[in-house]
């Protein structure tokens, strides 16, 4: 038997903190052979990240780690500094979340990639720059040159998970750690980044240790999983057997909660009531963006170019596509919190435009908003019973303080949590009970209407589940209209009555969620669709990921014609003339020539 | 671009505006007048003065003159000074100022980032504690009182260096100094605090794993990003040098811009006064615009 490359052997890393020792990692042991893959999946709090964290001598300085972790016959953990400066970046390198925040801002492309270059392989500024340009070449960037002196913002999301990647490849590295490499991506990019990394693992021989919360993308890369909860290893197996035979209940509670584009297990409501509550007619919105250059006039962005919608009572209609393709715009739009350049939004038959600003804000708590990031949204120097009660304090100031207590104990019931939290501050919950104040917090207005904005992105996957299912309760029992904005196809379709397929500002299709799933008429929809990655391995892997290639065009200069055209597989030479108007094509909406 | 450049040309008029009725109502405010002395002069005489330097008009109408002459670059003559022009004084002064305030400056940015730096990546060490109290100290000691203690140490005592006068690069040392090390201190816990956020982010974790060495992390990763807040802090402290050098150069006998200011402020020459508020209000208001237009250039994501 040959050796593995690395073997873990009995890890240990604890914390020290104020309240005692907290142990992150427990006696933590796995090999990985050469070339192969294992996934490492987890919610957050599992210690995936720490595991690897302490492999590269990453950990913060109040951490302990014990155990050994062999690589090639090194220990990693008994290196020094300087040696594992050596090892690191060379033998390992690693990609992170976040190719925005990882990437240094001010430095180009090829400066900062090429510091690698110089300091491993030894080579002269010319030849590290040269071997990057090659590097870039095989992560199939465009237009190398002219990356390799941008700056990562000018970079798409992508784009710039591809530069992280050709830089930790530089060095043709043994192992090469992914942390979560595509959970800030959008799936089309998401599966565009899978697949490379999967054909540069067969052309580098490299080892990946992927760490991920997705059993989609695991089902699809990985050799072998090894599953981790509290610190532990619950589960290691190769990933067929692990996804048919799942022998630890935790393996199986983590597997029956990923959301599943082709089965739906929630009971919507059935509206009755056919008024309108919310319609918006040919909504645009439109941002002045600042030329860099010293002449140049200021460009135009135009983020919503005429959207209508509109929606009943007690029904959800979820808004997905891309990044950069409106959907957050059209949320603030919607509500006016945003100017809209053009068009009109009216609210039970009230156009917002029209009202003044006290109008405005007596409207206001009928339509509330839901925000990405639970704990950010919420005042931390504020306790709950304070957050809950403030919109009390706006639109019934005559209430007092004990029945305005009384009504946040209702609504923090409601929500799943239990009065005696009333007390505490924002940072003592987790973020699925951040979520749930945040709901809780829209809730006191008695709204009518209330615009998620990704709501479950920031959560683990099992509580992802349960605010959805809270969210499709609280709708039955007060006959809320949602619209539910997220980029995960699967969470849209648990929770919506229609879904709305949005491209670069311009709805390209709109149908029933079980028409749109089952049959999706638009190209576009078809590439999301195709892109979001399945919990099985025989169908994954045979499957491939990679759905459509290529970035979403600027919106500063959105492609005549047909804005799909550029991407789309199927584009004629009318499709880039002609721009194809919404239409009714079976029972779906769409806007596409070719679509029938 | 060429907006924020025309927004900031015209946004510079109302502050010169202000900036100057302020100077001039507070020196005409100020009892006495350029020509009073010891030997009373004759009433007449006193009559003449006025008439010939437009001192009898009405307040307003002499702003206004004023501004008619700064308008074709006259800042007028000085009152104090015979046969001088106040730009004359202001040729003769501010080379010597400008000499001692660059110097400051320099000094103050490369001693105050190392000293940031240091105390930054030793966060929390007994090094740390040490050089941000003195940093602490260094903000709140005026110059006047470490500038005489300077004098005390390294002039009287030990004879290092002259106490004062222009000379060579020696009569600088003390007033440099002297100058430079409430910014130093300034400067000093500005890099410090942003050092130890850039240390802190993603990418520094990156270059960490790339298996790049504390000292290429440092200069070519963090510095850059860290000297940001330093860079838009010049502006400011250009108007502390200036402020400074007022009260160093008095002290040191330097014959700057700074002592005339003084000379002229004591003498009621009200023209030298307001030509050295408007010279100097002029040169931070440029200041600070250059310091923005670096600022971008520094940071690619800022737009203007």
């Amino acid at each position: 038997m040959t050796m593995p490359l690395l073997e873990l052997k009995s890890l240990n890393v604890s914390f020290a903190g104020r309240d005692g020792i907290t142990r992150a990692v427990k006696d933590l042991s796995y090999t990985l052979k050469t070339s192969e893959t294992l996934g490492i999946v987890g919610e957050s709090g599992s210690g995936k990240t720490q595991s690897v964290m302490s492999l590269m001598g990453l950990l913060p300085h109040n951490a302990t780690v014990s155990g050994k972790a062999m690589l090639n016959g090194t220990d990693l953990l008994a290196l020094s500094q300087s040696e594992l400066n050596r090892v690191r970046g060379k033998d390992i390198a690693m990609v992170f979340q976040d190719p925005m925040t990882s990437l240094n801002p001010h430095l180009t492309v090829g400066a900062q990639m090429s510091l690698v270059a110089r300091r491993h392989l030894g080579k002269s500024k010319r030849d590290a720059l040269a071997e990057c340009r090659l590097m870039l070449e095989a992560v199939r960037i465009p237009e190398v040159a002219k990356r390799m002196t941008q700056y990562p913002h000018e970079l798409s999301g992508g784009m710039r998970q591809r530069v992280m990647i050709a830089t930790a490849l530089l060095c043709k590295p043994k192992l090469l750690i992914a942390d979560e490499p595509t959970t800030a991506l959008d799936v089309t990019v998401q599966a565009q980044i899978l697949e490379l990394m999967c054909e540069l693992q067969t052309d580098f021989a490299t080892a990946i240790l992927l760490i991920t919360h997705d059993m989609g993308v695991v089902a699809g890369t990985c050799d072998r999983v090894l599953v981790m909860s509290k610190g532990e290893c619950v589960e290691e197996n190769f990933v067929e057997p692990l996804f048919a035979t799942p022998q630890h209940p935790y393996t199986r509670a983590l597997l029956a909660a990923v959301p599943r584009l082709n089965e739906v297990n929630t009971e919507l409501n059935q509206p009755t009531d056919t008024a309108q509550r919310l319609e918006a007619r040919g909504l645009e919105v439109t941002y002045s963006v600042d030329s860099k250059r010293f002449l140049a006039a200021a460009h135009q962005l135009k983020a919503l170019r005429g959207v209508d919608l509109n929606l009943i009572a007690g029904e959800t209609l979820g808004v997905v596509g891309e990044s950069g393709c409106g959907k957050s715009t059209l949320a603030r739009a919607v509500l006016n919190l945003i100017p809209s350049s053009a068009g009109d939004v009216l609210l039970m038959g009230e156009s917002l435009q029209k009202l003044t600003t006290k109008q405005l804000r007596a409207m206001r708590s009928d339509m509330q908003i839901i925000f990405q990031d639970p704990l950010a949204s919420l005042n931390p120097r504020m306790t709950i019973a304070d957050i809950l009660c403030e919109p009390l304090d706006t639109y019934h100031p005559n209430l007092s303080r004990a029945e305005k207590l009384r009504r946040a104990s209702i609504m923090i019931e409601k929500v799943g949590l239990s009065p005696e939290q009333l007390t505490r501050y924002p940072h003592e919950f987790s973020g699925g009970q951040c979520q749930r104040i945040g709901i809780a917090r829209a809730l006191m207005f008695e709204p009518k209407l209330i615009v998620c904005d990704e709501p479950v992105s920031a959560l683990d996957v099992s509580v992802q589940a349960k605010v959805v299912q809270l969210l499709i309760e609280l709708q039955k029992e007060l006959n809320l209209s949602l619209v539910f904005i997220a980029h995960d196809l699967a969470v849209v379709r648990q929770i919506s009555h229609r879904v709305m397929v949005m491209y670069l500002g311009k709805v390209v299709e709109l149908a029933d969620r079980d028409e749109i799933y089952s049959s999706p008429r638009h190209p576009y929809t078809r590439a999301l669709i195709s892109a979001v990655p399945i919990p099985d391995p025989k169908i994954q892997q045979s499957l491939g990921f990679a759905a459509i290639s290529g970035d979403l065009p600027s919106p500063l200069h959105p492609p005549a014609g047909c804005a799909f055209c550029t991407r789309c597989p199927l584009a004629e030479p009318r499709c880039a003339n002609e721009e194809p108007p919404l239409r009714a094509v079976g029972r779906s909406m769409v806007a596409c020539h070719l679509a029938d | 671009m060429l907006r924020f450049t025309v927004k900031r040309f015209f946004g510079a008029i109302p502050t010169l505006l202000v900036l100057m009725v302020l100077a001039f109502t507070l020196i005409r405010v100020a009892p006495g007048g350029p020509f009073d002395s010891e030997k009373q002069l004759s009433a007449e005489i006193q009559e003449r003065l006025n008439a010939a330097y437009h001192l009898d008009e009405p307040l307003w109408q002499q702003f206004i003159r004023y501004l008619g002459n700064l308008l074709q670059g006259d800042f007028g003559p000085s009152f104090a000074y015979a046969d001088y022009t106040v730009s004359e004084l202001i040729a003769t002064g501010f080379p010597v100022s400008l000499k001692l305030g660059s110097l400051a400056m320099l000094l103050a940015i490369i001693a105050g980032v190392a000293i940031g730096t240091m105390a930054a990546l030793k966060q929390n060490t007994r090094t740390d504690y040490v050089v941000m109290t003195a940093a602490m100290t260094g903000v709140s000691v005026p110059t006047f009182v470490i500038a005489p203690l300077l004098v005390l140490v390294f002039a009287v005592t030990l004879q290092w260096f002259p106490a004062g006068g222009l000379g060579d690069w020696r009569n600088l040392v003390l007033p440099v100094i002297a100058l430079a090390l409430p910014q130093i201190a300034y400067i000093a816990r500005l890099t410090r605090g942003s050092m130890i956020e850039v240390l802190r982010s993603d990418y520094i974790r990156t270059a960490r794993a790339q298996g790049l060495t504390q000292i290429e992390i440092l200069f070519h990763h963090a510095l850059k990003p860290a000297i940001l807040p330093v860079v838009s802090y010049l502006g400011p402290a250009t108007a502390a040098i200036i402020t400074g050098s007022v009260v160093v150069e008095q002290i040191f006998g330097v014959p700057g811009l700074g002592r005339f200011f003084v000379q002229g402020a004591l003498n009621r020459d009200y023209t030298l006064v307001m030509g050295i508020v408007v010279f100097y209000g002029v040169l931070i208001i440029c200041f600070n615009f250059f310091v923005d237009i670096a600022y971008r250039w520094l940071d690619p994501r800022v737009k203007l």
